[in-house]
């Protein structure tokens, strides 16, 4: 009976994620998967439809691949890919090296400053994102805060061009992004015992191969978490690279925008939006069974 | 009041019976329509008090949006189902999306104010929409340069710009690099203007057209700022960009910014002499539209000449209507930038819809000519 009931319970909270993510993650998938494998064609809604009733017992069912091999041939959509793929993995590597510090010493803080800091770091989120998007518009540009100051000051004699390089789309992410990765880094830092580094201090450990022996392998959890929440959403990115990249910029979400608005192609659209999702969750779901079956204890 | 009632459900009516006949109408047609009225249009796009001065004489409650790019509002009409009742598609885009069976067929019965518009402008449009049988023009206007008259003098040694050879020609460019040349993000008018700069028809679709263009528009790549369809007209305003290939009414909005600024900018507006893109922004309702009565009423309510010249005076657009020429403030009327004479009238190309193919070709192209790859 004991059994039972604890069964029921597991089920009734597990339940509710299972009911969200069916909801909000499985069916729009299926329904992206479907316009992917149909015609297109000029009408509302402009792809064909899978499936034709000839009668109540007789349908046609209409497969197309071919977006998908269209995707293959034009290099294109690898090019922007790759280059989607490089600006994540940048920007997570100074998310990573700018957050971790911040981390450690907001874990390290006395409790009042603790909460204090913790609350600075959510605090942008007030802000729309897009707003804060633009305020960076405002500093960067060349009559901007910064040349402006610069110039007056009489550092330079010539505006720096900052706007519409890749330096304002990292600067953009990086900003963006940066509480994602602090964190749970801080979660990950604030639960370490601090015992565990004066041991190894006792035992003669530096300082530097205490924090390869003890404390990255014991918060490599944070980082894992940090690093998936900024690389993920960074690769898809849209906004930031479209208002403070330059036009060379190529990422994978203005091709999709492109193929979406401009193309009007829901199919290959949709079809982009496929891969990017195998491509990027397989690798992901791959590693995290990895992770799990290795824990990183030295 | 009372009568507007009356007046909502006879369209109502009339609409019903039209709909058991046309061939183009699926929706279902409530019986009586409620007293609102949801309209989506460009930002920066009417007068400060035409959508007041619709609901106190109409009694309609008005709910108004606007967008940015043909391709968000195309998008959400292909989906369906928008809720719109009015809504302000490009011609070039109308076209396909009449092909595509957005629209509904207007009632002429029910536009009484249609008598007003310039022959001459519906003749054009109808090479969108044959018969004028869906759509009425709002407001149209060209797609030429927009320049800083002080910079462009220090930086090409002319007193103004009066061909695409000054923003088109490499070695014209290059020199407008350093105070800032930018280009519209919008493939095929920017492609068209570069195929009028070199004598091609912009409309022909052809594949040695489109390659020329490229080929053109890959070698002034190095010059350009960037590629926006809204930034230019804050930046020509402020003296950030010295030159941008534009829409006439946003540069002439960045004119009016500029002069009021605390350090007044000049901004000027040029449809350059080898001639330019011409297009019409229309007044449609999607077949799906809940209060197609109501939509009726504010598309004739906009064909009224005060009403339209009021928006025309307040936005720097010309408007198609032959009544309202009158009512029109000097200096937008004799503003050769907003009624082109009819000299450079001659000069102008419609901007057609493009088949599939090419819009995906053209599209392709762009991408390379905007990631110099």
């Amino acid at each position: 009976m004991r059994r039972w009931s604890l069964g029921a319970g597991r089920f009734a909270v597990t339940a509710v994620p299972a009911l969200w993510l069916l909801l909000f993650f499985a069916v729009p998938f299926l329904i992206v998967l479907k316009i992917s494998v149909s015609g297109m064609r000029l009408g509302m809604p402009p792809y064909e439809p899978l499936i034709t009733w000839a009668s109540s017992l007789v349908f046609e069912l209409r497969v197309h691949l071919d977006h998908y091999a269209f995707l293959w041939q034009d290099p294109l959509y690898r090019n922007a890919w790759l280059n989607s793929l490089q600006v994540a993995a940048v920007s997570t590597l100074l998310c990573l090296l700018l957050g971790y510090p911040l981390a450690w010493g907001i874990a390290r803080a006395t409790p009042a400053w603790r909460n204090l800091l913790l609350l600075l770091i959510m605090l942008p989120f007030w802000t729309s994102f897009l707003l804060r998007v633009y305020a960076w518009l405002g500093i960067l540009k060349n009559n901007g805060l910064i040349n402006n100051t610069l110039l007056a000051l009489g550092v330079i004699d010539r505006p720096i061009v900052m706007l519409q390089t890749d330096f304002a789309v990292y600067l953009g992410i990086v900003y963006s992004y940066l509480p994602f990765m602090v964190l749970p880094l801080y979660a990950a830092i604030e639960k370490l015992d601090q015992t565990l580094l004066e041991a190894a201090a006792d035992l003669g450990c530096r300082p530097f191969r205490a924090f390869l022996a003890v404390t990255l392998p014991l918060t490599w959890g944070g980082i894992v978490a940090g690093s998936l929440l900024v690389f993920i959403p960074a690769v898809g990115e849209f906004v930031i690279p479209a208002l403070l990249g330059g036009p060379d910029s190529l990422m994978i979400g203005r091709v999709l925008w492109e193929e979406f608005f401009n193309n009007r192609d829901w199919p290959v659209a949709s079809a982009v939006a496929i891969a990017m999702l195998l491509l990027l969750v397989l690798p992901i779901v791959v590693f995290q069974h990895v992770q799990g079956r290795t824990p990183v204890v030295r | 009041m009372h009568c507007a009632k009356h007046y909502g459900l006879l369209t109502a009516a009339v609409i019903s019976l039209a709909g058991c006949g046309g061939k183009e109408e699926s929706a279902p047609v409530p019986v009586a329509e409620a007293k609102e009225l949801r309209v989506y249009n460009w930002s920066d796009y009417i007068a400060e008090d035409t959508i007041a001065n619709f609901e106190q004489q109409s009694g309609i409650k008005v709910t108004y949006d606007v967008f940015d790019s043909n391709e968000v509002l195309e998008t959400k009409l292909l989906a369906g189902r928008t809720g719109y009742d009015v809504v302000v598609p490009s011609a070039n885009f109308l076209e396909r999306q009449i092909q595509a069976g957005v629209f509904m067929q207007l009632d002429p019965a029910k536009l009484p104010n249609l008598g007003n518009m310039d022959p001459e402008i519906m003749a054009r449009v109808a090479q969108h929409d044959p018969g004028n049988a869906h759509a009425v023009p709002y407001l149209w206007g060209t797609t030429g340069i927009g320049y800083n008259p002080d910079k462009v003098k220090a930086a090409l040694r002319v007193d103004a710009i009066t061909s695409w050879a000054q923003i088109l020609d490499p070695a014209s460019a290059a020199k407008l690099a350093q105070c800032g040349l930018t280009l519209l993000d919008a493939p095929s008018e920017v492609v068209d203007s570069a195929l009028i700069f070199l004598g091609r028809d912009p409309n022909s679709e052809a594949a040695e057209d489109l390659a020329a263009a490229e080929e053109l528009l890959q070698k002034i790549r190095p010059h350009v700022r960037y590629y926006h369809s809204s930034q230019y007209i804050n930046d020509l305003a402020t003296g950030e960009i010295c030159v941008a290939l534009g829409w006439s009414g946003d540069v002439l909005q960045a004119r009016d910014r500029g002069a009021e600024a605390e350090t007044p900018v000049n901004v000027a507006y040029s449809i350059p002499s080898e001639g330019a893109i011409m297009w019409f922004d229309m007044l449609a309702i999607p077949a799906d539209a809940p209060h197609p009565g109501n939509a009726h009423a504010f598309i004739n309510f906009v064909m009224d000449p005060q009403v339209i010249a009021g928006v025309s005076n307040y936005v720097s657009y010309a408007n198609g209507n032959a009544a309202s020429v009158a009512l029109l403030s000097d200096d937008v009327r004799h503003d050769a930038s907003v009624y082109p004479t009819a000299e450079v009238a001659a000069r102008l190309h419609p901007h057609l819809a493009e088949s599939q193919e090419y819009s995906r070709e053209l599209n392709r192209a762009w991408t390379r000519i905007r990631t110099g790859q």
